[in-house]
């Protein structure tokens, strides 16, 4: 078996099979378990029923991140500020109960490392390279930008990872998306996955574990990969992954989490053994060139449906899909487009920059320098900054990003998942257009009624500082 | 989890593709501790439309689901099974499926039947007015026209359905193999043993 040539998955696959069933079903051990407020209350509740106990509370770690709302969570006094919604307020105590309860590691809400948990994962370097990574939520796959196995989970495999540690799986199918050449001025890590989304599909990935190769990949920030592999689930693909090199070695050095001295070292070599053997296949394959790639936008209700924001609104029967063609009038009817109109004229209410995907220190820094020294366009009514943690925040402050927001008129808030899936109050109203730097444009996503355009973070700043999707080329000049 | 071996009765030819979870069960009911009740909350853009299937009384309680390509695409959310499972549904006919929705339905006892596009089409056409039969055990589905459409299945899915199996108790049972592998793990890759400093 070991001279055969295999990929990264298999690598990282094959070191955590614990044992293998008759019907290739595998036991697969679970390194990092990550723990937030809306998928875990019934996994908890389970072991209670049930007797059980949380076998590895060492290698879990929760944090609350989806309700909390953006707002200053403390008062004057350093008195924690009541919740209002008494639903939120039910689940935040209830993880912030069970955390304890069972020995786990608990970030609380006031805490400088609380965020988003696919942020305070690679932060903390609680997410390694090589490891196995799961959390009750689609885009764990982002902590695939670090070269670990990620993926999402539901409530009852929360309960079986707690229990056992192990998850029954079958190996998935393998798929190498390669993406060569550089990319150009103004086109970011977010640019490019949500073309790959439109090539690939929202289902061409499914079965797939997705491993992002060439040249684009090795150039980009790990920032840039965890943007990347965050949204392989938009793609259909459970997990998404990028082999660790040196660039995610100097990112985790140092990390709380992340190993010191002498096992930092042992783990670096066999990080670095991890990469795909040169021979090794895979079972499907696409190839992008990066000079195809400019500045995207969706203009649908799916993250497939992208277009360069150069482009015009497609007509429905552009597709060759008869369902397809369906699918797309029904968007164009709840965004309110017309086929045809173009992208860059479309004008927005709303401007989100924040979410799992983009709400890093980078992600801050590019939406910055493009607001910097202009102002919120008039029509633009709610423009938030949500940093993907307190620390990203802090960091944001110190290089006084905050105050370039501001100053634009922009609202700086408090670390969360916030208006990405609006469960807390931060929402966009119906029938608004949000030009947004999260993950979904799915019918009422964020809020009932709210029509999504998915961006990077400098095209975020781009449409908030003229109203309108805008060609951020056209504004660094 | 409750038993599932033979499912028949009327479903839902809902049909279209790509029915993503925020669809299913949109976010603002996921802010619940327990997993009853969701039924109210599942398909609530859907609902709003007048005429809507799941508000048809032909298929009130109907305990199938006919659906286009890539079901339950999404976030991971369970509260989308949990929903379904309120209304009555145990059983998910389409093309394909989301990985993480179908791992979370085959959890709670719903049965996910792939079948090719165009007998998707026929059985859509034959819930208009007729009930459907699905047998796990045999792997079939009929109708009252003579169609027999014959699927496959995860051959331990199906072991855990029909008996109603309790995955975690099954996985509790492989203890030594569990701490084998623990020990293996953390003479090997000393670094992933222990990250948080709290005792294992």
């Amino acid at each position: 078996m070991a001279s055969r040539p295999r990929t990264l998955y298999e690598k990282i696959w094959d070191s955590h099979v614990v044992e293998t069933r008759e019907d290739g079903t595998a036991l697969l051990f679970i390194d990092r378990h990550l723990i937030h407020e809306v998928t875990s209350p019934q996994a908890f509740e389970a072991l209670r029923t049930s007797g059980r106990i949380v076998r590895r509370p060492d290698l879990t770690l929760a944090v609350p991140d989806h309700n909390l709302p953006t707002t200053p969570r403390l008062d004057a006094n350093g008195r924690r500020i009541p919740i209002a919604d008494t639903e939120s307020a039910a689940q935040l105590a209830a993880l912030e109960g069970n955390a304890p309860a069972f020995g786990i590691r608990y970030i609380n809400a006031s805490a400088a490392e609380q965020g988003i948990v696919h942020v305070v994962g690679p932060e903390q370097g609680f997410s390694l390279p090589g490891a196995t990574i799961v959390c009750g939520d689609s885009h764990t796959a982002a902590h695939g930008g670090v070269g670990a196995l990620a993926f999402g989970i539901g409530t009852s495999e929360v309960e079986h990872v707690l229990a056992t540690q192990t998850l029954l799986l079958r190996k998935s199918l393998t798929m190498e998306v390669r993406v060569d050449g550089e990319l150009g001025p103004g086109v970011t890590a977010k640019d490019l996955i949500l073309h790959i989304v439109g090539v690939v599909g929202s289902a061409g990935g499914n079965g797939h574990v997705i491993e992002y190769r060439g040249a684009v990949f090795e150039a980009m920030s790990v920032e840039g990969r965890l943007t990347v592999c965050n949204m392989s689930i938009e793609a259909g693909a459970r997990a998404g992954l990028i082999a660790a090199d040196d660039t995610t070695f100097a990112y985790l050095k140092d990390r709380p989490y992340a190993p010191k001295g002498a096992e930092w070292d042992a783990a670096v070599a066999w990080w670095r053994s991890l990469a795909t053997d040169p021979g090794a296949r895979f079972d499907k394959s696409v190839r992008i060139d990066a000079a195809d790639i400019g500045p995207t936008v969706t203009w649908g209700t799916s993250p497939e449906d992208t277009a360069p924001i150069g482009g015009s609104v497609p007509a429905p029967e552009s597709f060759a899909d008869p369902s397809k063609q369906e699918a797309a009038r029904k968007s164009l009817e709840y965004m309110g487009l017309t086929p045809g109109q173009k992208l860059a004229e479309v004008e927005v209410q709303n401007v989100f920059i924040g979410s799992c995907t983009n709400s890093r220190i980078e992600d801050l820094r590019a939406a910055a320098a493009v607001i910097k020294g202009r102002h919120k366009a008039a029509n633009v009514k709610w423009a938030i900054v949500v940093p993907g943690s307190g620390l990203v925040k802090r960091q944001a402050e110190a290089e006084g990003l905050d105050k370039v927001f501001t100053d634009a008129g922009l609202e700086w808030r408090e670390p969360g998942c916030s208006a990405c899936l609006g469960m807390n109050p931060d929402k966009v109203p119906p029938g608004e257009r949000c030009a947004s730097t999260s993950n979904r444009n799915f019918v009422g996503r964020q809020g009932p009624g709210a029509r999504t355009h998915l961006v990077s973070p400098a095209m975020a700043a781009a449409a908030a500082v003229t109203g309108r999707l805008c060609d951020v080329r056209e504004l660094i000049g | 989890m409750q038993p599932v071996s033979q499912i028949e009765g009327r479903a839902i030819p809902l049909g279209r593709k790509n029915v993503d979870t925020d669809v299913i069960i949109p976010a603002r009911w996921l802010k619940t501790v327990t997993r009853e009740g969701l039924g109210k909350g599942a398909f609530e853009n859907l609902r709003a439309e007048p005429g809507n299937l799941f508000d048809d009384p032909r298929f009130a309680r109907a305990p199938i689901l006919i659906a286009g390509d890539n079901f339950g695409c999404g976030s991971s959310r369970e509260h989308a099974a949990w929903a379904m499972l309120d209304l009555g549904i145990t059983c998910v006919i389409a093309p394909s499926f989301s990985d993480i929705f179908s791992s979370n339905a085959f959890k709670n006892g719903i049965l996910t039947v792939v079948l090719p596009q165009d007998q998707v089409d026929r059985l859509l056409e034959v819930a208009q007015s007729e009930p459907i039969h699905v047998d796990l055990e045999h792997q079939t589905v009929t109708t009252p026209f003579q169609d027999r459409f014959e699927f496959a299945i995860d051959p331990f899915r199906k072991h855990c359905l029909i008996e109603g199996l309790d995955e975690v108790g099954l996985t509790l049972e492989r203890d030594t193999a569990i701490t084998d592998y623990e020990t293996r793990h953390a003479r090997d890759m000393p670094w992933l043993a222990h990250p948080t400093g709290v005792p294992a």
